[in-house]
């Protein structure tokens, strides 16, 4: 046990190198997906038919492709076209795009659930559509998609270890890194697999403290 | 002030309003009464542009109403409606769904809006539940909100659709009491009922619709009391004598 605390405290701060660059990661391509999903959804949901007709193509198009061919696209093909990104950039960006398409499609079954009588309220008041989705559609939707939306948090959090493939060397590369130098496999996973844990738990302490706050 | 003429509206093949005409005049309060699927509901949401009708006319103060023009949300925030189910903003206060309209529609002061929606839940005899959520009141208690909301927009007219139905009976009073209220206030009101002695006392006028016509309409106690057409005589029957 001794020994195990001894090397934690030596390859720790490696790690949390490496835990930085995983939130980074984490939270830009939240933001993104967050973002991209809304527009899609908004799109899929406007009621008019080239809008509606192309954020399904993007959705199913971004649904069929591992999220590992669309980092590698990004980052290694984009540059023939003359666009260079960081490594970091171009993981975010990846996830972020990958991801757009699962919120996208919670989001809008979130935005379907809403009663119709909402919507004829809304319309009856003299509403445009724009007003109906900020003040009376998203409003409620929110909440029902915030536990969804948890879950996508957390999936994209242990995702974002696949940014290691494009050489971000986030938590589980460096893990990765450590164990094939030192052989000490089981300490340095087990200090990986920890950390991940760790970082979870302010994610689901979120979602539960949303969760409480909407169900008035 | 409310002109409908020759109004038509299918549902695909299906014919609902087959040519209906009606007109109300300001601070007249008229019942539309006839049996379920007679296209009562659907000439009533026509006349807020909810629907879109395919024939004829619908004017208010000579504005032409259709879905989907620029001109419709003027009216809508002119001619406002209380619906079956209430349909409340479950995520808003009683104050706050009284206010949306005002506020975010029209534009009105957020003071000023405030103030006047608490004398209209207090008229309700709801100014206690100014800060309680919607699902915390009684059927009848949410659809006296749903009235202060309408009101809330200083409306021409309110278009009632069949604002009791989904009530549990000894809750239908208190809203009716309400609606009485305000026909004798003065307001336009177009209420889709099955409350007879409703449309007897406080309408002036009763539309009795059947098969997407109108096949009777007149005076509320002539058409109540001594209907002419056979098929009013028979619908007030059974719905006079449902036993």
């Amino acid at each position: 046990m001794s020994e195990f605390l001894q090397r934690s405290a030596e390859y720790l701060p490696i790690l949390l190198q490496g835990a930085w660059l995983t939130i980074q990661v984490t939270l830009g391509s939240l933001l993104l997906s967050t973002l991209l999903g809304l527009v899609w959804a908004t799109m899929r949901v406007s009621g008019i038919t080239v809008l509606v007709w192309l954020s399904s193509s993007i959705i199913n198009l971004l649904r069929g492709i591992p999220i590992i061919v669309l980092l590698f696209y990004i980052y290694f093909v984009m540059p023939d076209f003359g666009l260079s990104l960081s490594a970091l950039q171009a993981g975010i960006i990846g996830l972020g795009i990958a991801y757009s398409a699962y919120q996208a499609e919670n989001f809008r079954a979130g935005i379907e659930a809403i009663d119709k009588g909402q919507l004829e309220a809304a319309e009856a008041m003299g509403m445009s559509w724009w007003l109906m989705m900020r003040r009376v559609v998203l409003p409620q939707a929110f909440r029902i998609v915030l536990p969804p939306y948890g879950n996508t948090m957390i999936m994209m959090l242990k995702d974002s270890s696949q940014a290691s493939t494009i050489t971000v060397a986030e938590l589980a590369l460096q893990g990765k890194l450590i164990a094939t130098s030192t052989f000490q496999n089981a300490t340095v996973f087990t200090l990986v697999a920890l950390l991940y844990l760790i970082m979870c738990v302010p994610l689901i302490l979120l979602v539960r403290h949303f969760e409480k706050r909407g169900q008035k | 002030m409310i002109e409908i003429s020759g109004l038509q509206k299918a549902y695909g093949a299906l014919q609902v309003i087959k040519g209906v005409d009606a007109s109300v005049a300001k601070g007249e309060v008229v019942c539309i009464i006839g049996p379920s699927g007679s296209g009562k509901s659907t000439i009533l949401r026509c006349i807020n542009g909810l629907e879109s009708y395919q024939g004829g006319s619908i004017t208010i103060d000579g504005q032409k109403v259709e879905r989907g023009s620029p001109g419709i949300k003027a009216i809508r925030s002119e001619v406002a409606m209380v619906f079956q189910r209430f349909n409340l903003f479950p995520h808003r206060t009683v104050l706050e769904n009284v206010t949306e309209g005002p506020i975010y529609v029209k534009g009105e002061n957020r003071e000023q809006a405030i103030v006047h929606a608490r004398e209209l839940l207090a008229s309700v005899g709801l100014a206690e539940k100014a800060d309680a959520y919607p699902s915390q009141l009684s059927g009848g208690q949410q659809q006296r909100v749903a009235i202060a909301r309408a009101l809330a927009m200083r409306p021409k007219a309110i278009l009632f659709d069949e604002p009791t139905s989904a009530l549990d009976p000894e809750l239908v009073g208190d809203v009716l009491g309400v609606m009485r209220q305000l026909a004798e206030s003065g307001m336009t009101m177009v209420v889709v009922t099955h409350e007879m002695q409703f449309a007897r006392e406080v309408a002036d006028r009763v539309l009795f619709i059947d098969g997407g016509l109108v096949v009777e309409q007149g005076v509320a106690k002539d058409v109540l009391n001594a209907p002419q057409h056979p098929r009013t005589q028979d619908f007030l029957h059974r719905v006079l004598n449902p036993i």
